[in-house]
């Protein structure tokens, strides 16, 4: 089974925390802080797996985690997972959010981070394993992202309008920038002066 | 009216969503919780709107704000209310909110339960889903109770993405409501051969997890787990069943017999390295649990050891560890397999990763032998320089005294060496296990006679000079945990003090005023072999003239009045006639500050010790040369006898005399009744009284006497009882 779910970037920050038996806000953020205690010592080229870590679970608890630039997944696990079987489950986890974001980065997690958990409740469902085939957990989200949008079809007309006025002020000289205008015709460029 | 629906679309519109609250909080660094508290009261006013969007949107913020640290559940009516929604949107942020904040001791459950049952049988299996989902995690026994039902239905459905997800809801139930696990449990059997891989695997999931909890009640399962072993593909499915046979073997060799062979093909067929990991796993656990040596088992044992080897040789360290990991089991029961592969081991201790170092520690066990053992605990030892944390370097000098020690000793052929590596142990900083070192310093002092010279010498140097080694430690708060291992150092010099070179300095030292800071057991200790020593040093002095014995008495009438302990230097000039003689007035000035010490057994010691040098003085103030000089010799008498160490079953062989019945009752048994009489008899058991120094003094003289004799009486004398 798996107890708990963290993922911090480089500084501890918490980006996803999924907790599978109940804690207390406090013991949730603690058991954050010691877990990043924990990982940010590991140097890159030793093995993922850690013991200890006294507050989450105790004993029969290990720590699996992986690093991927600037961020830690970590998966609290018991003994009755298998470690190499979670190192793949924590690389699929991952596979698919690059999919479901196209080219994810930390700064999809930031701010979508209720998206971030709709992924995973296609993984792990109350601390068990529910599919691992990257194929069957991209039709699941597809096919509810679907659904979200028809829901949303007309109704988020306005909505969206006013994310694009937002938008406009945050960075309009980016997307000024960015405008590609089309190529001019051959014909013309020919033209010498 | 229609004014007002504009108005408040138009202050909508201003509404923050997720996107705008976590971009707001990361320009508010430095004001986060009041950022935090404002977007809370923003939070609070959209929820008061009817607008379902409005109210999904406050609660997907309250969501994160749940990740940053901050409890919601004063929100929870609203997070059912989002829950309640038609829209399939919503109500899976509603249901999100849930999962994060609701937990099964939360009274509020209770309203979601017809909501819930609705969801499960929705026509949208996505709304099934989400609840399911968020059930999980919030599930109490209430619910389980009303809605298992319902779940079960679910097993039944023509969708398997509900069915799976049915199954492995099911386990949460189980582990709320036990009651359910009976009927349910046909149910699930049948899951085991569902069409849907993905379904069968969420079955198998569950009866494992279930069966470790209670592997004999599954053992009836074993047929159609091997069927599904031999026939599945699914990888993860094969883990589960084979970590769950390695939790069955133990209760029914004959499954083990069984699984070596459809094992092995695995281990010879497979790509995958989690999946070969675990069949060598349990092919271990087969093979310690059948444990009578049959043939075929060493080919299996060495194929294991083989692929672990692969493993360890990978550049991978997650392989590395896992392989060393299985290594170690291997080690308890076939050790000799393992011992083959000592190079690569001996590498392991090299790596840059401390999990491995450990894992490579545990195995160092099997591993040494006389030849390398000095190189090995070198190795350790420059590795206990290099290390950080004190938990790894309790490990490794655990490790060293482990090794060091198996076997009585086996693997060491110079003594002189261990002492001197122990005492290198003592001086490193920051080690606990300070008891051990001192152990193992007594034990091989007291095992081998040829290293007592040596091993004197070195502790003496201890005892002379705490503050070198301890120094900073003692003044403040607590002791470092190796000043234990001058329990060792002082017995060692008490009890060999024959091969003192300085027995004057090394009893001056253990008397100085500074040891009163030291731990009590410590300073009992000192006192006693203070005495030991003064008795060896005794007899000789007391053949010395009739002025010497003038010369103390003067010292004593001078000592008496004044307690500073800076004075020593004056004294010791003072009976500077004979410097090699004990100056006993001086000693018992020493003891003040030891017999007003608030510890209980260090003050009566002292006391002891001083009311003896008191009966000398006052012997030798008479003139009673004679007497003298037979105290001290009784006192010489009392220590000289050699202290042997007894094995643990030495009591059971002492044969029992004859005439003797150990099983008779030697008064009349006592009659049933309740009450039950607490006074101690001396029947059994002889009180001693340590206050009555003169006649302790006789029965340790007559303790040499056989046990035999005693047997009826449980003697607590310590010296002849391990």
């Amino acid at each position: 089974m798996i107890k708990a779910i963290l993922v911090f970037n480089n500084h501890g920050k918490p980006r996803l925390s999924k907790f599978y038996t109940y804690l207390t806000e406090e013991m949730q953020q603690q058991i954050i802080k010691e877990t990043f205690h924990l990982v940010s010592k590991r140097d890159d080229n030793v093995c993922n797996f850690l013991e200890g870590g006294s507050l989450i679970g105790g004993a029969d608890y290990k720590l699996i985690y992986r690093h991927y630039a600037t961020l830690y997944f970590v998966f609290c696990v018991d003994s009755s997972e298998s470690e190499l079987g979670i190192l793949d489950l924590i690389q699929v986890f991952v596979e698919t959010l690059d999919k479901c974001f196209e080219n994810v980065c930390e700064l999809d997690l930031i701010f979508h981070v209720d998206k971030v958990h709709y992924i995973l409740n296609e993984l792990v469902m109350g601390g068990m394993v529910l599919e691992t085939n990257m194929t069957e957990i991209f039709t699941r989200i597809d096919e509810q992202n679907k659904l979200e949008r028809q829901e949303a079809g007309l109704a988020a007309a306005p909505a969206r309008a006013v994310s694009a006025v937002k938008n406009m002020n945050m960075n309009l000289s980016q997307q000024i920038k960015d405008i590609k205008l089309p190529d001019l015709p051959q014909a013309i460029k020919d033209l010498k002066f | 009216m229609a004014l007002k629906k504009v108005k408040g679309n138009l202050e909508r519109i201003f509404d923050k969503n997720l996107t705008d609250l976590v971009r707001g909080l990361r320009n508010n660094k430095d004001n986060e919780s009041k950022y935090i508290a404002q977007c809370i009261e923003e939070i609070k006013v959209e929820l008061r709107q009817d607008n379902a969007a409005v109210k999904a949107n406050a609660v997907t913020k309250l969501a994160y704000l749940q990740m940053v640290g901050y409890d919601i559940t004063w929100a929870g009516f609203n997070v059912i209310e989002v829950m309640s929604s038609p829209k399939f949107t919503h109500k899976r942020i509603g249901y999100l909110a849930a999962s994060q904040s609701f937990h099964a001791d939360l009274e509020m459950l209770m309203l979601t339960t017809n909501m819930i049952r609705k969801d499960l049988s929705s026509q949208n299996q996505y709304e099934a889903g989400v609840a399911l989902s968020a059930l999980s995690c919030f599930v109490s026994p209430d619910l389980a109770r009303d809605l298992s039902n319902d779940i079960m239905t679910l097993l039944s459905s023509t969708k398997p993405y509900l069915r799976k997800k049915g199954v492995l809801m099911l386990y949460k139930i189980f582990l709320k409501y036990p009651d359910a696990l009976r009927p349910a449990f046909p149910r699930l059997k049948e899951k085991l051969e569902d069409p849907d891989p993905g379904v069968q695997s969420a079955a198998v999931n569950v009866i494992c997890e279930l069966a470790r909890k209670n592997p004999k009640n599954y053992l009836g399962l074993a047929p159609v787990f091997f069927k599904l072993m031999t026939t599945s593909t699914n990888n993860w499915m094969l883990i589960k069943i084979i970590k769950l046979f390695g939790a069955l073997t133990p209760l029914e060799p004959r499954l083990g017999k069984k699984l070596i062979e459809p094992l092995t093909n695995l281990i010879h067929s497979t790509s995958a390295m989690s999946l070969l990991y675990e069949c060598i796993n349990t092919v271990i656990a087969v093979l310690i649990s059948i444990s009578t040596g049959m043939p075929n088992h060493n080919a299996s044992i060495e194929l294991c050891v083989q692929k672990l080897r692969i493993l360890i040789e990978d550049s991978d360290q997650n392989l590395k560890y896992l392989g060393l990991l299985a290594m170690s089991k291997i080690l308890t029961t076939h050790p000799k397999s393992v011992q083959a592969h000592k190079d690569l081991i001996m590498r392991c201790l090299d790596d840059k990763d401390e999990s491995i170092r450990l894992r490579a520690l545990d195995l160092l066990y099997g591993m040494v032998g006389k030849k390398n053992l000095m190189e090995i605990v070198k190795k350790l030892m420059v590795h206990m320089e290099k290390a950080e944390g004190t938990t790894y370097r309790d490990e490794l000098l655990l490790k060293i005294i482990q090794i060091c020690s198996q076997n009585n000793y086996q693997h060491i052929t110079n003594f002189e060496w261990y002492i001197s590596v122990l005492v290198e142990l003592s001086r490193v900083e920051g080690l606990s296990h300070g008891s051990m070192v001192a152990s193992q310093m007594l034990d091989v002092a007291v095992r081998v006679h040829a290293i007592r010279p040596f091993a004197v010498e070195q502790m003496s140097l201890l005892l002379e000079n705490p503050y070198a080694i301890f120094g900073m430690a003692l003044g403040s708060g607590r002791p470092p945990s190796m000043i234990q291992v001058l329990y060792a150092a002082a017995w060692i010099c008490g009890e060999y003090c024959t091969f003192l070179s300085n027995p004057k300095k090394t009893l001056l030292g253990m008397l100085d005023s500074r040891m009163v800071q030291l731990p009590h057991n410590i300073q009992s200790v000192y006192l006693q072999n203070c005495l030991k020593i003064l008795a060896h040093l005794l007899p000789s002095q007391s053949k010395g003239s009739p002025v010497t014995a003038n010369l103390l008495t003067n010292g004593t009438e001078d000592g008496e009045s004044d307690d500073q302990p800076d004075q020593n230097v004056d004294e010791q000039e003072h009976s500077a006639v004979e410097p090699d003689k004990v100056n006993l007035a001086e000693i018992q000035d020493f003891l003040k500050p030891f017999i007003s010490s608030e510890e209980l057994e260090v003050q009566e010691r002292a006391g002891c010790l001083n009311n003896f040098i008191k009966c000398y003085v006052k012997l030798e103030s008479k003139g009673q040369i004679d007497d003298i000089s037979e105290l001290s010799e009784e006192l010489a008498n009392a220590f000289s006898s050699e202290l042997n160490p007894v094995a643990v079953k030495a009591q059971k062989k002492v044969p029992v005399p004859e005439g003797l019945d150990l099983d008779a009752w030697i008064n009349d048994p006592p009659s049933d009744s309740e009450e039950e009489t607490t006074e101690t008899t001396d029947v059994f058991v002889k009180t001693h009284t340590a206050a009555d120094f003169g006649s302790t003094l006789t029965e340790k003289k007559k303790v040499p006497e056989p046990t035999e004799e005693e047997l009826g009486k449980v003697c607590l004398d310590t010296f002849y009882i391990v």
